[in-house]
């Protein structure tokens, strides 16, 4: 077990590094990081001033390495537009994204666990197909298109929330549920799936042979061994809610790390940009190292690989 | 299928019989073969030219409303071009990305997953390494800092999203190919001294098409959700080009007055979406019939 965590600590840190080479080279691709610093009219003494200053004029590796100690000491530089060193700027934001990722998650569980049960038990029945068209429709429907359409009925018409911001917990609701509904297709297709596998076994066929009630087989027995993957999905579907929120928050204007991201592109804004994809893969990358280490701990089987 | 029959009957007899019980993957595919004719047939079907504007006559309603006419059934948008001309050349984009980036990242990937599949070790390892730090990237972000680095255009979005989207390609490949390595023909085939293109090309790729037709029918799904998220947020394909996702975009600031101009092409989006996604599912249940 040591052993497979080494191995995959390893790997994880390798699969870092590389991510985090990337990061650096988007900022350099994006152009002239001392003229960007400099802003707009500045003079050519001012940017070779610049260039000395944040030494833009050493060797490309020497100014990578010096990137990554930075980084590695919380410091991802400073942003062209807010003039704010950007750490300051990602760690104002990042509350929101994540209780708008935390909602999202609730919803998509919410829908999913008990759907998937359902269809799984009555599986090939109306409601089986009436379960599966419903995660075919949400694979379908664009998240924009759904944030817009809840945006008209429920802030516009209805005036139950209001259609962007970020003043409460009121502001949450439609982006939680337009992100929710567009994660919970994959959820509900893995617990369907082994919840289906789960009653075909042989412990749920002696626990019906019992005679225990139907409730306490499918809830006790069943489900628990189909709720096992669905543990390692959340792990990676919270990387793709991360840039799905992308999306939702520059609908409803709300302020988190998806809406930085994305006027941080519009205002070419690349440090910025770089620390927030650097930010996100570095999430990915321990929540799957995580989820791995559980499944590898609860199923021994996997540590060989 | 309970069907006995004497004689094993032919190939196209066996594949009707196949739809026949699959009615998603008939509906699916009805749905998209139409969506297709459409895209072709665009200049012969659209009723106006989709880039003429007509000032005195914008965001006039569909046909259903009261104020809405005859001459423009969907009616135009907030520049006087009418929707239906737009939104049936809009078909022809979203159907040329998605499969344009699935011809590119299905490429990458079956080649990387063939290759590690088949040779294991090494390659093995390094291929894996390749796909873990792709998945770790977040593709949106990727792809939306790229076009605003090179500029919007649908050829960038088509190679963006080609570079990018090729993991489930790799991955499903890959192992595919590990489970038909170990099959005798491919021993027997080796030991006739084919060389290991002849082996991957003529033995394991066949073999694999299915899985790997099914993962195309995702992945252009996908695709098209992709272009049209980008196109939404104003880097994608740029005006007056009439992608779905854009005209959702360019429609954003009418929605309280005129909110079909978001739900027209919000709809034929998810129509197109669900179609290929529905024949994708159909597809696999035909394939792997234990899991249906």
């Amino acid at each position: 077990m040591l052993i497979y965590i080494l191995k995959r600590l390893g790997l994880a840190l390798i699969v870092a590094l590389t991510v985090s080479v990337i990061a650096f080279a988007l900022l350099r691709a994006s152009g002239d990081i001392a003229t960007a610093l400099a802003g707009e009219g500045a003079t050519p003494e001012s940017i070779a001033v610049i260039r000395q200053t944040y030494g833009l004029d050493r060797p490309v590796v020497v100014q990578y390495f010096a990137w990554l100690w930075d980084v590695a000491r919380g410091d991802f530089g400073q942003s062209f537009f807010f003039r704010t060193d950007v750490a300051g700027l990602i760690f104002g934001k990042i509350g929101n994204t994540l209780i708008l990722g935390g909602a999202s998650l609730a919803i998509a569980l919410a829908l999913s666990i008990p759907l998937g049960v359902l269809a799984a038990i009555y599986s090939g029945s109306m409601i089986d197909r009436a379960v599966t068209m419903f995660s075919l429709l949400g694979q379908a429907l664009p998240s924009f298109f759904l944030g817009l359409a809840l945006i008209m009925i429920f802030a516009i018409r209805l005036r139950w929330f209001p259609a962007s911001g970020t003043d409460g917990w009121r502001n949450f609701v439609l982006p939680a549920v337009t992100l929710g509904y567009y994660i919970t297709p994959p959820f509900m297709r893995l617990v369907r799936a082994g919840m289906i596998d789960a009653l075909n076994t042989d412990y749920v066929r002696t626990a019906r042979a019992k005679g225990l009630p139907a409730r306490r087989v499918v809830f006790k027995h069943a489900l628990r061994n189909a709720l096992v993957p669905v543990v390692g999905l959340v792990a990676v579907q919270l990387g793709l809610l991360m840039g799905g929120s992308v999306v939702v928050e520059s609908i409803f204007a709300l302020d988190g790390l998806g809406y930085l991201a994305y006027q941080s592109i519009s205002y070419r804004d690349f440090p910025v940009l770089q620390a927030v994809v650097l930010l996100l893969s570095l999430a990915y990358v321990v929540l799957t190292l995580l989820s791995d280490i559980i499944n590898a701990w609860l199923d021994p089987r996997l540590r060989a690989a | 299928m309970t069907a006995i029959t004497t004689n094993p009957p032919s190939r196209a007899g066996r594949a009707f019989r196949r739809l026949a019980h699959h009615p998603s993957l008939l509906i699916g595919s009805g749905i998209v073969l139409l969506m297709v004719l459409i895209a072709i047939f665009a200049p012969l079907i659209a009723p106006h030219d989709p880039y003429v504007q007509d000032i005195s006559r914008r965001a006039v309603p569909p046909v259903w409303y009261e104020k809405g006419t005859w001459e423009n059934i969907l009616g135009t948008d907030q520049l006087g071009r009418d929707y239906l001309s737009r939104l049936i050349y809009g078909t022809r984009v979203s159907l040329l990305i998605g499969f344009s980036v699935v011809a590119i990242s299905g490429l990458i990937g079956t080649t990387l997953g063939l290759l590690a599949g088949y040779f294991g070790g090494k390659v093995d390892t390094f291929v894996t390494f390749i796909v873990t730090v792709r998945l770790a990237m977040p593709v949106i972000l990727v792809a939306l800092a790229v076009v605003a680095l090179f500029g919007g255009s649908m050829w960038v979005v088509i190679t963006v999203l080609g570079l990018l989207k090729w993991d489930r390609f790799a991955v499903v490949v890959r192992s595919t190919t590990q489970q038909i390595r170990a099959l005798d023909y491919i021993a027997s085939a080796r030991t006739a001294g084919a060389s290991t293109a002849w082996i991957l090309l003529r033995e394991v790729l066949p073999n694999i098409a299915p899985q790997l037709i099914v993962i195309a029918t995702i992945e252009v799904a996908s695709a098209i959700l992709m272009e049209a998220a980008l196109s939404f947020l104003g880097l994608g394909v740029q005006p007056p080009l009439p992608s779905w996702g854009l005209m959702i975009s360019e429609a954003k600031s009418y929605m309280f007055f005129s909110f079909w101009l978001i739900a027209i092409p919000g709809t034929a989006l998810a129509t197109l979406v669900f179609a290929i996604n529905l024949a994708g599912d159909g597809l696999r249940d035909m394939i792997t019939p234990e899991r249906s």
